[in-house]
C-alpha cells in the first residue's frame, strides 16, 4: 500500500498528457489517415452511411409530406373555428352534422359568420382516356370566402354558374391533361358522377394520401353533383369570429349550446386531430418510422462491420500503441473518430442524393415533398446516432488488443 | 543512480485453482542504468512473462518490481499505461502502422506527451530515422520498406521518447544474419549513448555479444547470471 501511495503522484507528473481537444484531434487525424488507406473499404463505408441517409431522408419526406397534405384543405381554410361531427375521423371519410347547427352557431354573439362546408368522393372521368377515378369534391359558398386557394378569388362569379367546378392543378396527372385543355380552349366539360359539369377555372390544392384530386365548387353545385347528399346535412362547419373576439371564449360559448352531436375544434384541434387519425388509426405512420428504423439499423450494420473489420485487422497495431501508453479511452476516440467521420461523409452525398430524390418523387406522386433544414439536421443527428452506436459497439474489439500479447 | 529495474521475490502463475500453472517462482533481477540485458532460456521458462510485467503489461500477482523508480505492485491500469509512455518497446514483429509513414510512425510514440508539439514531435522522429541510417526513407510507408529497415524504424520508435528502458523481444528473429546485427548493434550504440538499459529477450546466439549480462532462466526461475561465457560457457 505504501508503494502505491509514492507511485501515485510520481506517475501523474511523469509524462504530461495531451489536453483533450489536442488528444480527440490526434484521435480524429489517425482515424481519418486509416480510413483513408483503404479506399475500397472506406467507399463502402460512405455507401453504407448514404445509402441510410437516403432511406431515412426518404420515409421522414413521405411520412411528413402525408401529414402535410393531409392537412393542406384544413390550413387553406379562413375560419376560426369549425363544427364537425364527433364521429369524423377524417376530412377525406367525414361523418355529416344537422345543417342547422350552422344556423345555431349564428346565435353566439362573438360569431361573425357560419359556413357549410361539404366534402364528398365522386369519379371524375378523364378527358382524353375516358378512365375513371375519385376525386375529392370541396363544396363551399363561393361569396363567403372560407377557402384561400390560389386563383379561386378570381373565379367566385364563373363558380355561381350551374354546374361549374374549379379543378385542382396539384391532382394527380391520371385525371387527364384538365389544366392543358383549360389553358388552350378555356371552359370545356367534364364528367363527375353521372353529371356533365364544366370546368371554369383552376386552384391550387395538391394531392393528398386520402384524395388523388380535388375539384372546388359552389355548394349547389355540389348538390348537383352528390344527389345522395340530403339537403339537410353537412360536413363540416367554419366559423369566423368577429374581429377581437376571444378564441377560446368563443369556442366554450359554443360548446355550452351544441348538442353532443357536435364537436367544436378550432383550426389547430382540427388539423392535429387530422394527423391522429393518419399517425394512429392507420398503420402509415407506423410504417414510414420503421422504414426509417430500418435504414437506420441497416447503416449501423454496415459502419459497425466496417469498424470491427478495420479494428480486427489492425488488432496489433492497437496492441503496439496500448504498450506505448495509449490509453484504451484514447483508442476507443479513434474508433469513435472514424465512426464520426463516415457519419459526415455519408451525410453529404446522402443529402444530395435526396435532395434529388425528393424532386424526382414529388414531380411523380404531387406530394409536397420538401428537403429543409429542420430535416437535414433531424437526419443528421439521427445518422450520426447511428454511427456512434456502431463505433461504441465496435470499440469492445479494441479489449481484444492485449499489449502482453505482443511478447 | 537508481536501476531501471529492480525485480524481487517475483511469482507469477496464469489460471486457478487446479488449473493453476506457476511460470515466474522468486524472480531476482536488477538492471542498471545503461546496462544491456540479454534474458535467455527455453521456450516455457518465464522470460517473456518476466518482459510483460517490467513492461506495466500485466498486473504485478507477487513481489516487488521497480521500473525507472516506481513500484508496480499495486499499480491500477491507469498508472502503468502512463509508465509505458516511458519505456520504449521493440516487438519480434515490428508491428508498424502500414498507413503512416516512417516519420509518422515514430512521432506515434511522442503523441501521448502532451509537452511535445507537432513540429518537434516530427523533428525529433526525422532526427532519430536519420540516426538508424533511414533519413532517405522517412516519407515511405512500411510496405515501402525492407525488413531489416521497418526493424530499425521500429528501433527508432522505441528510442525517441528518450525512455530510460528498452524492453525488446526477440528483435532479430524476423531478420537474416546481417541485418540482425546491424539492428542490435545500432540498439546498443544508440540507447549508449543516451545512457538507456535494455532488457532483451532472445534465442539468438549470434547478438549475444551486445549484453553486458547473460540472464539464464529455466522453469520460472533465473538459473544464471553473468557475463555470456560464465552463463552459457
Amino acid at each position: 500500500m505504501n508503494a502505491m501511495n509514492d507511485i501515485r503522484p510520481a506517475l501523474r507528473g511523469a509524462v504530461p498528457q495531451p489536453g483533450f481537444l489536442t488528444g480527440s484531434w490526434l484521435a480524429l487525424r489517425l482515424a481519418w489517415r486509416q480510413l483513408r488507406s483503404e479506399r475500397a473499404r472506406l467507399a463502402s463505408a460512405i455507401a453504407g452511411v448514404m445509402f441510410a441517409c437516403v432511406l431515412v431522408f426518404m420515409q421522414l419526406g413521405f411520412r411528413a409530406a402525408l401529414f402535410e397534405s393531409a392537412t393542406t384543405l384544413i390550413s387553406a381554410m379562413r375560419a376560426d373555428l369549425f363544427l364537425m361531427s364527433p364521429m369524423t375521423l377524417a376530412s377525406f371519410r367525414p361523418e355529416t352534422i344537422p345543417r342547422v347547427r350552422v344556423s345555431q352557431a349564428l346565435g353566439v354573439e362573438a360569431v361573425q359568420a357560419a359556413v357549410p362546408v361539404y366534402l364528398a368522393q365522386a369519379s371524375f372521368r378523364n378527358p382524353e382516356t375516358g378512365k375513371r377515378r375519385m376525386i375529392q369534391l370541396i363544396g363551399f359558398d363561393a361569396e363567403a370566402g372560407v377557402l384561400d386557394l390560389p386563383g379561386l378569388s378570381a373565379m367566385r362569379e364563373a363558380l355561381k354558374q350551374p354546374d361549374t367546378i374549379a379543378f385542382d392543378t396539384r391532382s394527380r396527372p391520371e385525371f387527364g391533361p384538365v389544366a392543358q385543355i383549360f389553358a388552350g380552349q378555356g371552359p370545356f366539360p367534364v364528367q363527375i358522377g353521372n353529371r356533365e359539369m364544366r370546368v371554369v377555372g383552376m386552384v391550387e390544392l395538391g394531392s393528398s394520401f386520402g384524395a388523388d384530386g380535388n375539384a372546388v365548387l359552389s355548394e349547389v353545385n355540389f348538390r348537383r353533383a352528390v344527389r345522395e347528399r340530403p339537403q339537410a346535412l353537412v360536413d363540416l362547419a367554419a366559423i369566423r369570429l368577429k374581429p377581437g373576439a376571444d378564441l377560446l371564449a368563443a369556442q366554450a360559448a359554443l360548446r355550452a349550446i351544441m348538442p353532443p352531436d357536435v364537436a367544436v375544434l378550432t383550426q389547430e384541434e382540427l388539423r392535429r386531430h387530422e394527423l391522429r387519425y393518419w399517425e394512429e388509426a392507420t398503420p402509415i405512420g407506423f410504417i414510414f418510422s420503421f422504414g426509417s428504423l430500418m435504414g437506420l439499423i441497416v447503416g449501423m450494420v454496415i459502419v459497425y462491420q466496417i469498424l470491427f473489420s478495420d479494428i480486427a485487422g489492425h488488432l496489433k497495431e492497437y496492441a503496439t500503441l496500448k504498450a506505448m501508453g495509449y490509453s484504451n479511452g484514447h483508442l476507443s476516440r479513434v474508433v469513435l473518430g472514424a465512426a464520426g467521420i463516415l457519419a459526415v461523409l455519408g451525410f453529404v452525398p446522402g443529402t444530395i442524393a435526396s435532395a434529388l430524390l425528393y424532386s424526382v418523387v414529388a414531380e411523380a406522386t404531387f406530394l409536397p415533398l420538401s428537403l429543409g433544414a429542420d430535416r437535414a439536421l433531424t437526419v443528421f443527428a439521427m445518422i450520426f446516432a447511428m454511427c456512434a452506436a456502431a463505433g461504441l459497439l465496435a470499440v469492445r474489439k479494441l479489449r481484444d488488443a492485449d499489449p502482453a500479447d505482443m511478447f | 543512480m537508481e536501476n531501471p529495474v529492480e525485480i524481487r521475490d517475483v511469482t507469477y502463475a496464469y489460471g486457478e485453482g487446479a488449473l493453476r500453472r506457476e511460470v515466474l517462482r522468486d524472480v531476482e533481477l536488477r538492471v542498471a542504468p545503461g546496462e544491456i540485458v540479454i534474458l535467455t532460456g527455453p521456450s516455457g521458462s518465464g522470460k517473456t512473462t518476466l518482459l510483460t510485467l517490467v513492461g506495466a503489461l500485466r498486473g504485478l500477482q507477487q513481489g516487488s518490481c521497480r521500473v525507472l523508480g516506481h513500484e508496480l505492485a499495486g499499480a491500477r491500469e491507469a498508472e502503468r499505461v502512463a509508465l509505458r509512455r516511458r519505456i520504449g518497446f521493440i516487438f519480434q514483429n515490428h508491428n508498424l502502422l502500414g498507413f503512416l509513414t516512417a516519420r509518422q510512425n515514430v512521432a506515434m510514440a511522442l503523441e501521448m506527451d502532451g509537452g511535445t508539439g507537432e513540429a518537434q514531435r516530427l523533428e525529433r522522429a526525422g532526427a532519430l530515422l536519420g540516426a538508424v541510417g533511414l533519413a532517405e526513407h522517412t516519407e515511405k510507408r512500411p510496405g515501402q520498406l525492407s525488413g531489416g529497415q521497418r526493424q530499425r524504424v521500429a528501433v527508432a520508435r522505441a528510442l525517441v521518447a528518450r525512455p530510460g528502458l528498452i524492453l525488446a523481444d526477440e528483435p532479430t528473429a524476423a531478420l537474416d544474419k546481417a541485418s540482425g546485427q546491424e539492428v542490435v548493434h545500432l540498439l546498443r550504440d544508440l540507447a549508449r549513448s543516451r545512457g538507456t538499459a535494455i532488457l532483451l529477450v532472445t534465442h539468438d546466439p549470434r547478438i549475444l555479444d551486445v549484453a553486458d549480462r547473460i540472464v539464464a532462466m529455466e522453469d520460472g526461475r533465473v538459473v544464471g547470471d553473468g557475463s555470456a561465457q560464465a552463463v552459457l560457457g
